[in-house]
């Protein structure tokens, strides 16, 4: 077992370097599956024995992705345009692209253009009430699957599916562990090095990541509880990058107590079901048991009782919106969310996230101003 | 007052737009005494199957089009600055969500108003903002919002798959709008309904492709006037009757060898994208001076849903697939090659809408393989569907101005000059 140290010095350097993770493993004999955001059937690719990796977009230059793209299309998207027209992606087998909103049934469409790397795209139902719905996603995954078949010449079984959804579900319950004993040790677990630790999951395979897991919390459960006195939010949004922007929490005493980030707790807070005929129907029941997503209707909508709940259990007192700029689903939820945040005496601030080179010194002065009001 | 200083006075207004503008009002009408009455009335997203609403009865109005009518009528700011503050809804959001979700509240114009809501009917063939611009009435409001989802087709055909999600999804929209209104889904009705919307689609196609003769017997942006029947009452007799008096209009200018549009037709374009509505007339003003007229659009045909009467099949095929929003690209592609080359085009004017992403982020690509295949020329401008703050006069009037050279050099090259 290795020690907390090392292990949280090992997610920083996944983190930071996705590329060497797709080297090692290509360099290992494995294929990649490149998969975009968000809730793509990573465990299907996984079952076929290749390694899923996420594709979150970079902090980066927008070129050739102007090229299909208009400045109003949310960074992370004209991000992975970029890297896949630049062939940063060079390596990746395939990439899973679901139509989750307007610049993503584009963006599939502009990917299937331009970039040399094949896609892999299908529909979620967005009726997600109906027992239809789930037999359509599992033809969906079920024409995902031969996809995968075709391109890798082999067949991917039912058994080898049970397994992956073990691994996936035991992970998912690793990173709930997690995100919950995260409060308790917040000398350690700074906001950067909670957003690591997630961000880390997207480029190891899952059973890898799992001994990581486990050692991370078997590190921080040995240590004491630690009595933070300083102030405590938790993130909605997409994404919560780059560590320059997390930094800027560190430097006014803000700790980040939980998330509801597409890029973190968003995936793994839900299982895949053991309700299911088939371990496909199985894998599709877990999109329509997703709850407070911009992405995934809903007609309660529960995001802001979510992020309530979320607030009192991590004893929070305010939420940062880390919103992506461009990004219509989130802004739409914004102002019901908020209102229920005020009504119930919790302050918030919404940040724009870009990814394109840039200073945070505005996010700055208004995380300063929030910290003295919280 | 010397002769030359005498304005030209107004061509009358045709009987067919005066009829379009009545049916308009005249839903408003019902739709506010259907409430007075204590009847449920709903919000329905512009490709929404109209067949179920026209079957059950019910009123049904289109805050798409409403947004639009408040846009052209330069009624927009106060809508939109309150969206934008108080409301606190984002500036990147589509214009036409930002002035109804902030109408909602006061619903207080001079005419066209639209009572609240009893349920909120959502089609995402169109995009996804309406799912997400719904979301926000049924919470605000607290009424029950029934989603259609049409799921976005990756294949150039409708997968079976698809097609009975939707249809279990149709018959579970019918079954709850039953309970919901007390009335019920009548067969006969239903294969009636379909019936007229058929004829009325084909009335509409026709009208539509009338432009391709030489010269074009209407100012092609008179066509836009006559969406809101197309919108709204797709599934009604009063259509039948306005797309009737509308074609003879159009063949009594086909005989006469004249057009509406005034002047001399030097460039026949193709107009893609919504209507930049709160810019409508400063965009007619320009291209008429520079002799360009719209022969054919993408937009308006979107609401051309070609199926066969009695076969629900074919009518979730058709509601899935028309809109060119939820095709693969090569589909939305291969119709607009198809259309440049029928319309006799000598150019393409591309819309690069602020508020429609799904039209905007794929555009450059559409540019690309349209010039390829065609050869037509192209130009775009920035603007809005009803954000009036998205738009320069001088941009549109400076690239409308080159692109006559362009297609003047286009026109010498195939005549061989």
């Amino acid at each position: 077992m290795a020690n907390l140290e090392a292990r949280l010095k090992e997610v920083k350097t996944i983190a930071k370097s996705p590329k060497a993770q797709l080297k090692k493993y290509l360099a290992a004999g494995k294929k990649v599956m490149g998969c975009f955001p968000m809730y793509v059937p990573e465990v299907i690719a996984h079952a076929a024995g290749m390694v899923p990796m996420g594709m979150w977009g970079a902090q980066t230059e927008q070129k050739l992705s102007k090229l299909y793209l208009p400045a109003f299309a949310c960074p992370l998207m004209q991000s992975n345009m970029e890297l896949g027209l630049r062939g940063t992606y060079e390596g990746v087998t395939a990439a899973m692209i679901p139509t989750m909103c307007d610049t993503f049934r584009c963006v599939s469409q502009n990917w299937k253009s331009g970039v040399k790397i094949p896609m892999i795209s299908f529909s979620f139902p967005q009726n997600r009430k109906l027992q239809a719905s789930v037999e359509f996603l599992e033809t969906e995954y079920e024409h995902v699957k031969s996809c995968i078949e075709e391109i890798l010449g082999t067949k991917i079984t039912d058994e080898a599916l049970e397994n992956s959804v073990k691994i996936y579900n035991e992970h998912a319950k690793l990173m709930m562990k997690f995100a919950e004993i995260v409060p308790d040790h917040l000398d350690v677990i700074t906001p950067t090095v909670r957003h690591e630790v997630m961000k880390s999951a997207m480029f190891v395979d899952k059973a890898e990541h799992i001994e990581i897991m486990k050692d991370i919390i078997a590190g921080l459960e040995a240590r004491p509880a630690f009595n933070w006195t300083g102030k405590r939010v938790v993130l909605t949004g997409i994404t919560a990058e780059p560590e320059s922007f997390l930094k800027i929490f560190e430097d006014n005493g803000l700790a980040v107590v939980a998330d509801d980030l597409g890029q973190e707790m968003r995936q793994y807070r839900t299982l895949i079901p053991d309700e299911g005929k088939t371990v496909m129907e199985r894998i599709a029941r877990q999109w329509n048991n997703r709850y407070a997503c911009p992405l995934a209707h809903d007609e309660e909508f529960s995001r802001g009782d979510h992020l309530l709940d979320l607030c009192n259990k991590t004893k929070a007192t305010g939420v940062v919106v880390c919103l992506m700029k461009f990004c219509d689903p989130e802004e739409y939820d914004f102002p019901l969310y908020n209102k229920q945040l005020r009504d119930a005496g919790i302050p918030s601030l919404s940040l724009d996230i870009d990814q394109q080179p840039t200073n945070y010194d505005q996010a700055r002065t208004r995380l300063q101003a929030f910290a003295e009001i919280l | 007052m010397s002769e030359q200083q005498v304005k030209k006075p107004k061509r009358p207004m045709s009987k067919s737009l005066i009829m379009v503008r009545q049916q308009l009002a005249d839903l408003y009408t019902e739709a506010g005494e259907a409430k007075a009455r204590g009847e449920k009335i709903g919000w329905a997203a512009s490709i929404f199957p109209q067949e179920i609403c026209e079957t059950l009865g019910l009123v049904v109005l289109y805050p798409e089009n409403h947004s639009a009518g408040i846009a052209a009528r330069h009624q927009a700011d106060p809508f939109l600055q309150r969206a934008e503050g108080e409301l606190e809804y984002n500036n990147d959001i589509c214009s036409y969500a930002k002035i109804n979700l902030s109408y909602i509240d006061t619903r207080n114009l001079e005419a066209n108003n639209m009572p609240l809501p009893d349920f909120m009917l959502i089609a995402n063939n169109i995009c996804n903002q309406v799912t997400k611009w719904y979301e926000n009435i049924g919470k605000r409001y607290n009424v029950p919002v029934y989603m259609l989802d049409m799921s976005f087709n990756h294949e150039n055909f409708v997968t079976d798959s698809r097609l009975k999600y939707i249809r279990a999804q149709m018959e579970d929209i019918i079954a709850s709008l039953e309970k919901l209104t007390g009335k019920k889904f009548d067969q006969d009705r239903f294969r009636e309904v379909m019936e007229i919307s058929a004829e009325n689609k084909d009335l509409w196609i026709k009208a539509n492709e009338l432009q391709a003769n030489s010269p074009a017997p209407l100012n092609g942006f008179e066509l836009f006037n006559y969406m809101s029947a197309m919108v709204c009452c797709r599934g009604k007799r009063s259509t039948t009757e306005i797309l009737k008096q509308l074609i003879s209009e159009i063949e009594e200018h086909i005989e006469k060898g004249d057009s509406t549009y005034p002047g001399e037709q030097k460039y026949r374009v193709f107009w893609e994208g919504i209507a930049c509505w709160p810019h409508f007339s400063h965009n007619f003003k320009v291209m008429k001076k520079l002799g360009m007229n719209i022969v054919a659009t993408a937009y308006v045909r979107a609401w051309a849903l070609d199926y066969i009467p009695g076969d629900l099949d074919s009518l979730i095929k058709a509601y899935t697939f028309t809109p060119s929003n939820n095709t693969p690209i090569e589909t939305l592609v291969e119709r607009r090659s198809r259309d440049l080359i029928k319309f006799k085009c000598d150019g393409m004017i591309y819309h690069l809408n602020r508020s429609c992403k799904v039209m905007a982020m794929q555009q450059a690509e559409i540019q690309r393989r349209l010039t390829e295949i065609t050869g037509v020329p192209y130009v775009s401008f920035d603007g809005d569907q009803s954000d009036f703050r998205n738009y320069s006069e001088a941009q549109f009037e400076t690239r409308m101005e080159a692109f006559t050279e362009i297609m003047d050099q286009h026109k010498a090259v195939r005549e061989g000059k």
